[in-house]
């Protein structure tokens, strides 16, 4: 009996196997009603299905009988499951397939921000990119003068973005303020930033509608983010005849941690010789630079990051007198710096993110100005002629900023988040001059919050609202920051943002006046960009106001009096065209930007065209990397019309006002630079050689940023470069051990 | 056939029942196996006569399908992957960064069930191709994966003829300014043919490269 049950068994087995299949077509469409192809169909747990063809139709046979699960799936769609029962033909479905939230395919806010850097993938520019664009020198605001709504003011360093003045921008590095990013200058003569491109894996360029995150920049932010660990060990070094360095970085053998120390000197006294300067050099520019990091990755995925830099320089220089044709104006300047930044950013799990940031800077700057006769020796200025008498001082200025910072993120539903913070700031700063001792002590707070939130793939929103507070005026504000952007095509978006920024007057004003308000600024932007891999097309235009100003009010013998009464507004339009497809191994891009803008601040007696603005700027930037010789050749045009100047005088009524105007001829600026690179590609190379030169102003155009005035306005001085070029040569060495080759050569 | 099956059966002993049943048993699982190696065979057939993207997604997905219905072979995915891979080298439309994702997601299924070096010598690929989109913009970062990918196989396997073949495609297709070309690749395209020629693949396991690695020699000459 046993044995029949069997055989029945085995009977109705083999009449399975033999049965009919059954026929399941349909079709599937995505949410939009658009068919879907290459879609793929399947039975759960066995192997039949089908993918869709080009009109999003499937159809296939299966043997499988009864209840099963049917499943579509496509990239970037949210996989469909539906119970069928398997029973008798025809089965049809029709299938809707909902699009995926996806970081990297939704749109993203852009509207006012230029990413750089090569973690991002809106990246605009990368570390390297900054190197290689001549005219730069590897000085990251010097390369990002090339991009649209950027001023191309020589005479200061800073950058001075969409009618704002060069301390409208600040600097954050891992989220905190960079108090001194630049080395101290010399009146007229713009310096370089203090760090290297190649200390940040991403820079966020933001002109304008920056987030909630970020404060006390009424014009922009940039904001560099340090590379956390280096991807092997290497010893560098670089010669040159302005400097000499050697630096190495060590990566622990289980990578989780690294350590690097760096040095370097610039002398430029044998450069001087060869390339005459304007100014008379009385000390030669001398800088010592060192910097130290340590970086370790935490258990759970996170990163601690310390970095610090050590610097001093000194310099002296002597340039002829503008109110007198036999006195000469000698100044010096010692200045020390240190920098420390400590970050921590941890996965705290559940969707939790965490940031904690501090940093601590000091910075020293003796100054001494003096008035020198013919043989360079001091003239003093005893009765009358005050303003002559004020050119004679000495200064010492030490300021000091501690900071804490924390941001906590929590993933949202899909990949929405809200961010939330807040920082403080504790700034000392101290000058004494002309026998008069000025401190300042402030303690700024913010709590800040921001949402973003997805609610398709092409349409995000991102609102924010920021609290500050300034003990040293007593002013507390509330900055509100809203930016929406949507997706229009392929690759293609809208932006909008807006918000409101406020930043604290500045130290040499409150020396005077702690009794002022924050300025205060209102932002619109709308953008359109269009981004591929190899082009992206942005333009933007923009309108900003500018409200409550520091203005200066005049008063007798060199002190001043400030109030809050300034205002003023800025327009503009800024395009850019990046594209490195259509010729290959070439690689271009082209700025434009137009900006109206008028302020009443300072000392101007009604709203005027700050004279640090040119109507029109443009620049062309072009690099070509000649595989076959292993070298790259670059070159960067920069037009901006006509800058205006003022020499603003105080009448009798005790007010300022124009004593004479102006128009400054155009600039241009055609700079070149040269890479050779001939170590690239060699499989196991022990060491890697870097030879750069470049050359700023080319055709030797003359450039004139402005002019300076005479006490009695009766003479004008063109501001100038203090060389019309300026030349670099230096060779860039690293020895390092890239073992990936080395692994496979073994086995050979 | 009723007939004789009972005639058979008839004449079995009882006591030889639990060997039937045993026999049952092994038929099944025969059976499914069976199941699995024919549909296998006739998907790497289709994969080997696929003439367009579509007809190799197609094919792609019929491995995918196999493998999850599976849950614990790694060959359908590997399959599945190398499909797409042939999808990267031969339609010059296809969004290759879409394309390597879905190689990678598929190679992280197969290396779920199996780490091996025929999975890492797909993973080398779909990098490459990702690399070949800009090379000197990628070079750092996608031919970094790829190097990788090639150097964990040959931790692996370090006798694995594709591998070998991939390495010297790599060498081949280097300006020789940047530590490429045949000279260099010509020994690595040797060692690689002496692979080949001593593999005995597996049924089902991955044969392909020995004419590829060949006609690469050759053109070393």
């Amino acid at each position: 009996m046993k044995q029949i049950l069997l055989l029945q068994a085995l009977v109705v087995f083999t009449i399975n196997a033999l049965s009919a299949q059954i026929k399941i077509a349909g079709i599937v469409k995505d949410n939009k009603n658009h068919p879907l192809p290459g879609a793929s169909i399947a039975i759960a747990n066995s192997y039949d299905g089908a993918t869709t063809d080009s009109s999003g139709a499937f159809s296939f046979r299966t043997t499988e009988k009864g209840e099963h699960i049917i499943t579509a799936s496509s990239i970037g769609y949210n996989t469909f499951e539906q119970k069928i029962d398997i029973d008798k033909e025809p089965i049809k479905l029709s299938i809707s397939l909902k699009e995926k939230l996806d970081e990297l395919k939704a749109v993203m806010v852009t509207a006012g921000s230029f990413a750089a850097g090569d973690s991002k993938r809106a990246a605009v520019l990368s570390s390297l990119d900054v190197a290689t664009t001549a005219g730069s020198n590897a000085d990251i605001t010097a390369a990002l003068k090339t991009l649209p709504g950027t001023q191309q003011v020589g005479e200061q360093e800073g950058l001075f973005v969409r009618g704002g003045a060069g301390y409208e921008t600040k600097q954050f590095i891992d989220g905190t303020l960079v108090n001194n990013p630049y080395f101290s200058s010399v009146p007229d003569i713009a310096s370089r930033g203090r760090f290297s491109p190649f200390l940040f894996k991403g820079t966020v360029f933001t002109t304008g509608g920056y987030s909630a995150l970020y404060g006390q920049a009424l014009s922009s932010a940039l904001l560099l983010e340090s590379i956390d660990l280096p991807e092997k060990s290497e010893i560098d070094a670089s010669i040159s005849p302005l400097l000499a360095g050697l630096g190495t970085q060590q990566l622990a053998k289980n990578k989780k941690s690294s350590w690097g120390i760096n040095y370097s000197y610039v002398n430029v006294s044998v450069y001087f010789k060869l390339v005459k300067q304007t100014p008379d050099y009385f000390k030669i520019p001398q800088f010592h630079n060192g910097d130290a990091n340590f970086r370790f990755k935490t258990k759970r995925g996170g990163m601690v990051k310390y970095y610090t830099t050590f610097s001093y320089g000194k310099l002296g220089l002597r340039r002829p007198d503008i109110d007198s044709l036999h006195l000469k104006d000698a100044f010096g300047l010692t200045n020390y710096n240190w920098y420390n930044n400590l970050s921590w950013r941890e996965n705290l799990g559940n969707g939790w993110k965490m940031n904690l940031g501090t940093s601590y800077s000091t910075n020293k700057d003796n100054i001494s100005q003096q008035i020198q006769d013919q043989s360079n020796q001091p003239k003093e200025f005893v009765n009358g002629s005050y303003w002559m008498q004020n050119k004679n001082f000495g200064l010492q200025h030490r300021q000091d900023l501690s900071q804490l910072r924390a941001v906590f993120e929590k993933k949202l539903v899909g990949i929405s988040s809200v961010r939330f913070g807040s920082e403080y700031w504790y700034s000392y700063d101290k000058s004494f001059i002309h026998d008069s001792l000025y401190k300042l002590i402030d303690n700024y707070t913010s709590v800040f919050a921001e949402t973003e939130i997805y609610l398709t793939n092409d349409l995000a929103a991102k609102a924010g609202v920021r609290f500050e507070n300034s003990s040293l005026i007593h002013k507390a504000d509330i900055a509100p920051r809203l930016s929406l952007a949507y997706k229009t095509g392929k690759d293609a978006q809208m932006s909008v943002a807006y918000g409101i920024f406020y930043q604290k007057p500045e130290n040499n004003q409150l020396y005077y006046s702690t009794s002022l308000g924050m300025t205060k600024a209102a932002h619109y932007i709308i953008n359109y960009q269009k981004m591929t891999h190899e082009r992206i097309f942005r333009v933007e235009v923009y309108y900003k106001k500018y409200e409550n100003l520091i203005k200066t009010i005049p008063a007798i013998n060199y002190t001043f009096g400030f109030d809050n009464n300034g205002a003023g507004y800025a327009k503009g339009i800024d395009v850019f065209w990046r594209d490195k497809k259509s010729l290959k191994n070439f690689d271009y891009w082209l700025s434009y930007s137009y900006i109206d803008t008028k302020r009443d601040y300072l000392n101007y007696p009604k709203q005027l065209q700050p004279n640090f603005v040119a109507n029109h700027t443009a620049s062309v930037v072009m690099k070509r990397f000649f595989t076959k010789i292993k070298s790259g050749f670059n070159f960067t045009y920069s037009y901006a019309s006509g800058r205006p100047y003022y020499n603003l005088i105080i009448n009798s009524n005790n007010k300022y006002f124009i004593a004479d105007e102006g128009k400054t001829k155009s600039y241009n600026s055609l700079n070149f630079s040269a890479e050779w690179v001939p170590s690239i590609g060699k499989i196991n190379a022990k060491t890697f050689i870097v030879l750069f030169a470049s050359m700023t102003n080319v055709l030797g155009q003359n450039q004139v940023y402005g002019y300076n005035y005479s006490y009695n306005g009766m003479y004008k001085e063109p501001i100038m470069p203090p060389a019309k070029r300026f030349y670099f040569i230096g060779c860039f060495l690293s020895w390092g051990v890239d073992r990936s080759q080395d692994a496979i050569n073994n086995n050979l | 056939m009723k007939n004789r099956e009972f005639e058979f059966a008839k004449n079995v002993k009882s006591g030889a029942m639990a060997l039937v049943i045993l026999l049952m048993l092994t038929a099944s699982s025969f059976a499914q196996s069976d199941k699995f190696t024919q549909a296998m065979q006739k998907n790497i057939q289709l994969l080997d006569s696929a003439k367009t993207s579509e007809d190799l997604a197609a094919v792609s997905s019929a491995f995918e399908r196999i493998g999850d219905a599976e849950k614990n072979q790694w060959l359908p995915y590997y399959y599945a992957s190398l499909a797409l891979t042939t999808v990267g080298w031969m339609d010059q439309k296809v969004d290759k960064d879409k394309n390597a994702e879905q190689i990678k997601a598929l190679c992280n299924k197969a290396e779920a069930i199996e780490k091996n070096a025929e999975i890492c010598s797909i993973k080398n690929m779909a990098a490459t191709q990702q690399m070949l989109v800009n090379p000197q913009e990628r070079w750092q970062t996608f031919g970094k994966e790829a190097s990788t990918a090639l150097e964990q196989g040959l931790q692996l396997d370090s006798n694995n003829p594709r591998l070998y073949y991939l390495q010297g495609m790599s060498l081949f297709n280097t300006p020789e300014q940047f530590g490429g070309g045949k000279t260099k690749a010509k020994p690595v395209f040797e060692k690689a043919v002496a692979l080949f020629k001593a593999e005995h693949a597996k049924p089902l396991y991955p044969q392909w490269g020995l004419k590829q690695a060949e006609d690469a020699l050759a053109k070393c000459q």
